[in-house]
């Protein structure tokens, strides 16, 4: 198994790299993109803003080879959301994988939304084990808007697409990596797509 | 529903948990990693680790655990203790801790809070705040609650939110060590007053205490250290009573 974290400078991606190891796969962390094609996996994972996270992808050319990739493709938080049309972040135009727009949660909800919630209706192998209503750990203050590629949605202040599918691109808001051993699941059946 | 969290807090010098610790099944209580993995698994939602070394060696010791942790836990990790500038949180990052915890260093300089936010983003920017109940106002102390100050602590907790802190790990000097329950009404206050998760901590007593934090108290999460060491509660039965409490919790 090729896994390939894209290391373009964005969030703590140690955490990541940890989590596959404890599943006994050695991630390679690489912004280049002869790696990045050959790889079977590839992880896009992300924490910060998101117009400087878009800006270091534009700088590294990323954003010219992440749309093109025909292996499956994790997007993890930010990742998953710079995957989507656009985002109210920084007005920032995302690489429009996802055909859905990234909102910012009301002040009627602490912002942001920090520490467990509930995936439900969950779609896709990505959630193979996982029971509907198990938790997951979110720091985000964005969210993704509920959408047909929606494979899992949770309530916060409204219902929206906490995990996103098209074709061979997999999105999830939360953090597999912190998620305790449903995150673990999650990763393993990555994996095994 | 996004569900309140349960956080035990350890306390490291130079590398190892301090505090007597009553696990019968670890092989070595003073082993921090043992113990995280310990709390993760009987469901602990997020750890604090406070680095109590006073020297340069007991810092770097405090890297290397934070390496270790990282590639052993599953769950959110803060670390906090000592830090006093963005050099300092960078190497902690790096190392896979998920959130750092200020104290002190922001008090003397407020600005480290906008600089870390700015950085690193406001979600891995926790800030402490120790405080005391004297004459009716609630005063901010530092240096582990051994020096007054003049802050307000809902002044001060404001302050803290505008300059882009991401949660607020609030300790009530006049409940810490009583296990006589949280500080409630200022717990209410600031949940009230503030957009930002708070953290409730000092005076966890017995499991009704933190029920009261987050049904009273309001708070978000709520953090204790002996009560879980020493194993007068067990974390998953905790959370088995605040559901009954209708508290939504993580089972």
């Amino acid at each position: 198994m090729n896994l390939v974290i894209l290391d373009y400078g964005a969030g703590n991606i140690k955490s990541i790299q940890f989590a596959f190891k404890r599943l006994g796969i050695d991630a390679v962390l690489t912004n280049n993109r002869e790696d990045i094609l050959k790889a079977d996996k590839v992880v896009f994972p992300g924490v910060g803003q998101a117009k400087s996270a878009m800006e270091m992808l534009n700088r590294s050319g990323l954003e010219i080879v992440i749309p093109q990739l025909k292996q499956p493709v994790l997007g993890i938080c930010l990742g998953m959301q710079l995957l989507c049309n656009d985002t109210e972040e920084g007005n920032t135009k995302g690489l429009g994988v996802f055909n859905v727009s990234v909102k910012q949660f009301s002040n009627q909800v602490k912002v942001p939304q920090m520490g467990w919630n509930t995936v439900t209706n969950l779609k896709s192998k990505l959630f193979n084990g996982i029971s509907d209503n198990e938790y997951m750990y979110l720091v985000h203050s964005y969210y993704a808007e509920i959408c047909p590629e929606a494979i899992a949605t949770t309530n916060y202040s409204q219902i929206y697409s906490s995990a996103l599918q098209k074709d061979n691109f997999y999105g999830v808001q939360f953090h597999p990596e912190k998620s305790s051993y449903a995150g673990e699941q999650l990763l393993k059946n990555f994996l095994e797509l | 529903m996004l569900t309140k969290r349960i956080i035990p807090c350890l306390d490291i010098k130079n590398g190892r948990t301090v505090k007597g610790i009553n696990f019968v099944d670890l092989r070595d209580a003073g082993d921090p990693v043992e113990l995280a993995k310990q709390y993760a698994m009987n469901g602990a939602d997020e750890l604090v680790f406070l680095d109590i070394s006073a020297t340069l060696e007991g810092r770097k010791t405090m890297l290397e655990l934070v390496l270790k942790v990282a590639e052993q836990i599953n769950i959110p990790f803060t670390v906090g203790g000592g830090i006093s500038s963005v050099a300092d949180v960078e190497a902690l990052l790096k190392c896979g801790a998920d959130k750092i915890s200020i104290n002190s260093s922001a008090i003397k300089r407020p600005d480290l809070i906008n600089e870390l936010s700015e950085k690193f983003g406001s979600q891995c920017v926790v800030v402490a705040i120790d405080a005391k109940l004297i004459d009716d106002k609630w005063l901010v102390h530092i240096a582990g609650g051994s020096i007054p100050t003049e802050l307000d602590l809902f002044e001060w907790a404001k302050e803290v939110e505008t300059r882009g802190g991401g949660e607020i790990l609030f300790t009530s000097m006049n409940n810490d060590g009583t296990k006589n329950g949280f500080a409630n009404q200022a717990l209410k206050k600031l949940s009230e007053e503030l957009n930002i998760p708070i953290i409730a901590s000092g005076g966890a007593g017995k499991m009704q205490h933190f029920v009261d934090a987050f049904t009273i108290g309001k708070s978000d999460a709520a953090l204790a250290a002996s009560v879980f060491h020493f194993g007068e509660i067990a974390i998953n039965d905790l959370k088995n009573e605040l559901k009954k409490n209708n508290i939504e919790v993580r089972l």
